[in-house]
Order: structure tokens, then sequence, then C-alpha cells
């Protein structure tokens, strides 16, 4: 190697350095969110008395801080159903997002099936597939009871079988092979036990 | 080239004789007389017409964006709590703010329908063959990077219309394979849409965008003027009548106006 061809190589290589050094803490600052995992936070949405087991009742709870309406967000609540095989004690916390594309399902009461406006998904009462574009059922929030009243927290999603497992965005399966081919990501909870 | 010495001898003559030509003071300066001149008088083949101007027409529309959201800026407040009420104010309090906000609303989707246009133009003129190829990759490289416009610009007004969309469009994204998650999560910086979400669009929808695409239109049209544009592929038909038809790169901008390819005057 000539004297020329190593300072040219040696000039090269520290603007590349000087270069990382400017874009590698950009590219840090932008995508630092993708791995923070949020606060957990519970938010009480009314006393047990409210919530029947035959129907969902809408609330309406923060889901995100500090941004205002813009951070708030639905789900339909019911007591655990003993006819569905679930625990009497427990509540069912079921997410508005469609596991399509994330529109907001409503519960039709005359039908019992939760549907969405954009594309047509259709969701039995448990908030299980069974008609449209989605790929999973409804996702849920956790929910526990406090001082009589029940609470909603963090939310994750199930399985066809309703096996809880991390939550998903809409769009993405759940179960078998594509808990592999997609590791939850670090930004999301543990689902329940 | 000869065009600029004499532009320069003029302008040094005026500038002895006191009187200060401010063209001629920078043309002596930049040369860009020179530039100008091969820029705007080159030839064009035979048969030119009004589907060559939809380029053009796509820059005009480029403007048009430019300016009107500049100036929309000046009123806008990325905010996801103030956002609404901002451009509520923009309509309907600001002077001419309705006719701006409606400028560049309505021309997002006039510029998106002109690329298509021109898109159609090139493909079915045949104008993306040898060597004009770069040049079809930097305009669907445009394509891309103005549907990024306008997905990140519907979010900006957040009405529900917005928001929904936003998050519609956001979870498209994140269908795509491998990472598809990760692209949604780098655009909501973070699991939900968000106040940093309407932040961080606004910054792709005026700072980071915007730049790419100037950069680009100035690649695309240093081709268009490096290799001129194609004679419509029907008069390519009478090419085998022209002696010796060979095909060469600066065919389009032969000053001898040779007619390969039937460019000339």
């Amino acid at each position: 190697m000539t004297r020329r061809n190593a300072f040219a190589v040696a000039g090269q290589a520290l603007g590349g350095l000087a270069g990382a050094a400017i874009v590698l803490p950009a590219v840090g600052f932008a995508v630092a969110p993708i791995f923070e995992r949020g606060k957990e936070r519970w938010e009480p949405v009314g006393p047990v008395d409210d919530f029947v087991e035959d129907t969902y009742r809408a609330v309406v709870f923060t889901e995100t801080e500090g941004i205002g309406d813009a951070g708030k967000t639905t789900a339909y609540v019911r007591r655990g159903s003993r006819d569905l095989e679930e625990d009497p004690s427990r509540y069912v916390a079921i997410s508005t997002r469609c596991t399509h594309l994330g529109c907001p399902v409503r519960f039709v009461d005359a039908a019992g099936n939760f549907i969405c406006p954009c594309h047509g998904g259709v969701y039995d009462f448990q908030g299980k597939r069974i008609g449209g574009p989605p790929v999973r059922p409804l996702d849920q929030f956790q929910t526990r009871v406090r001082n009589g009243q029940v609470e909603v927290g963090p939310r994750y999603s199930v399985t066809s079988q309703l096996d809880p497992v991390r939550a998903r965005d809409p769009g993405e399966f759940t179960g078998g092979i594509w808990e592999y081919l997609y590791p939850p990501r670090p930004s999301t909870f543990p689902p329940p036990k | 080239m000869s065009q600029a010495v004499e532009k320069a001898k003029e302008g040094a003559e005026l500038a002895k004789e006191g009187s200060v030509d401010v063209a001629g003071w920078l043309d002596q300066r930049t040369g860009a007389s020179g530039f100008l001149t091969g820029m705007l008088f080159r030839n064009v083949p035979k048969g030119t017409n009004w589907f060559y101007t939809l380029g053009s027409a796509t820059l005009f529309a480029f403007v048009i964006q430019a300016v009107t959201g500049v100036f929309l800026a000046m009123y806008y407040t990325p905010s996801v709590t103030d956002a609404y009420a901002s451009i509520t104010h923009i309509n309907n309090d600001v002077f001419l703010g309705q006719f701006v906000h409606g400028m560049h609303k309505w021309g997002s989707s006039l510029m998106v329908i002109l690329i298509f246009l021109h898109m159609g133009r090139t493909f079915f003129f045949g104008a993306y063959k040898y060597p004009r190829e770069l040049n079809w990759v930097i305009g669907v490289v445009l394509l891309i990077l103005t549907m990024t416009m306008a997905f990140t610009g519907y979010l900006l007004p957040f009405d529900q219309r917005s928001f929904w969309a936003s998050i519609v469009g956001i979870n498209i994204n994140g269908t795509g394979p491998v990472l598809g998650p990760y692209l949604s999560d780098f655009l909501r910086a973070g699991p939900e849409l968000g106040a940093t979400t309407l932040a961080r669009f606004y910054a792709i929808h005026m700072l980071l965008i915007p730049g790419a695409i100037i950069a680009l239109i100035g690649a695309h049209l240093y081709l268009v003027v490096k290799l001129g544009t194609t004679a419509p592929p029907w008069l390519r038909a009478e090419r085998p009548k022209v002696a010796a038809p060979v095909e060469r790169l600066d065919a389009g901008a032969d000053e001898n106006g040779a007619p390969g390819n039937g460019a000339g005057r």
C-alpha cells in the first residue's frame, strides 16, 4: 500500500466514523420506543354489580396517559359465564380493536356478535372470529376486582382456542408456529396465567 | 459555451461603462446562462405532445404542496391535544385559511393522480427503456415517497377519520413480512398510537421526505436533460426509412439534428 492510499483509506475511515457518530445516535433515538415497555396501569371501570354474564357493557378507559381523548379506548366487559365454562368470579374484558386492521368493533346485542364496520369482520359472543378477514379472536384486557370495582389492565391476545398469549398487533396470527415465526416484541406485557 | 463567454464580455463592458447589469453580474460569477440555455432550449424529438407535460405538471403539484405546506405550518400545532383545534382555527378563523388548507388537501390527491398519469405516459410510450431505466427507478422511489407523504399527512388534522385511517394504515404496514411488526412499532413510536406518533408523522411529513423528494427530483430532471426525451412510439415506426439508425446514448441531444431516434428538428 502506498502512502497516498493509506491516507485515503484513513481519511475515509475517519469520515465514516464521524458519520456513524451522528447517524447511530439519531437512529437509536428514533427506534428506542420499540423496545420500551409502557407502565402497567389498572383502571376501575365500575362496580361488580354493573356487569352480568349474558351481555356486555361498554366501558371507556385510558390506555395511554397524557394525550387526552386520543389515549382512551373502549372495552366490552361482562361477568364470566358458567354456560361457557368460565369462572363466574372473573370478568371478561374484550378489546374493541378489530384483529384485521384495528378498526373499532361494536357489540350488536340482537345478534350477540361483535361486528367491525370497516371490512366486515364478525366475532361471536366470546370474541372468536366467525366471519370476514380477521386472523384471530378479539384481544382481551386483564381484569381484577379491587374494593368492589372491576379493574381493567394490560391488553393481551388470545389464540383461536382463547389461550392467552402476549399482545399482538392487528393482522398478526397467534398460536402454533406463529409464536416462533414472530416472537413477541419486548414492548408487550406477559399474558395472564 | 461561447454564448456564456459573450455574455461575460458583455457584462464586463457594461461594468466598464458604469451601469451594472445584475443578470450579467450573476452570470459572470456562476456561468448559469450556459446551464439554463442547455436546459431550457434543448432539442426535443418530433411528435412531442401534451402528454409530455405530465411530468412538469407533477412537479408543479409538488411546488404547490411545498408552498402551501410551509404556510400551513405557520398555524398548525403538531400536538395531540391541540392539532384538531389548530386545523379548525386555520379553516374557520385565518384569512384565506380554508383556501390554503384546501389547496394542500386537494393538491395532494392531484399530485398522486398526476404521478400515475405521468407514469402511464412513460410506460405506454416505452420511455422507460434503455438508457432511461435509472430514471424510471428514481421515479418509482419518488412515487413511494409521495405515497408516504400522503399517508403521514393524513394523520395531521387529527380528526376521527385521520385517527382511524392511520391506525388501519399502520396495521397494514404491520402485516409486512419479518420487519412488519417493528415497522408499525416504529411508526407509532410504541404499542399504541399516541402523542409521539403525531410528532413523528409531522417530522417525517415536513422534514424527512420533502428533502428526499427535492433531491430525487433534481436527479430525475438532470437525467431528463442529459438523456433527452423519447419520440412517441408511433413515430418509431418510420425508423427503417432513415439511413443508419444507430442507437446511441446521445441520440436525443444530437446538435447536428441527426435523425437517429426521430430526434432533432
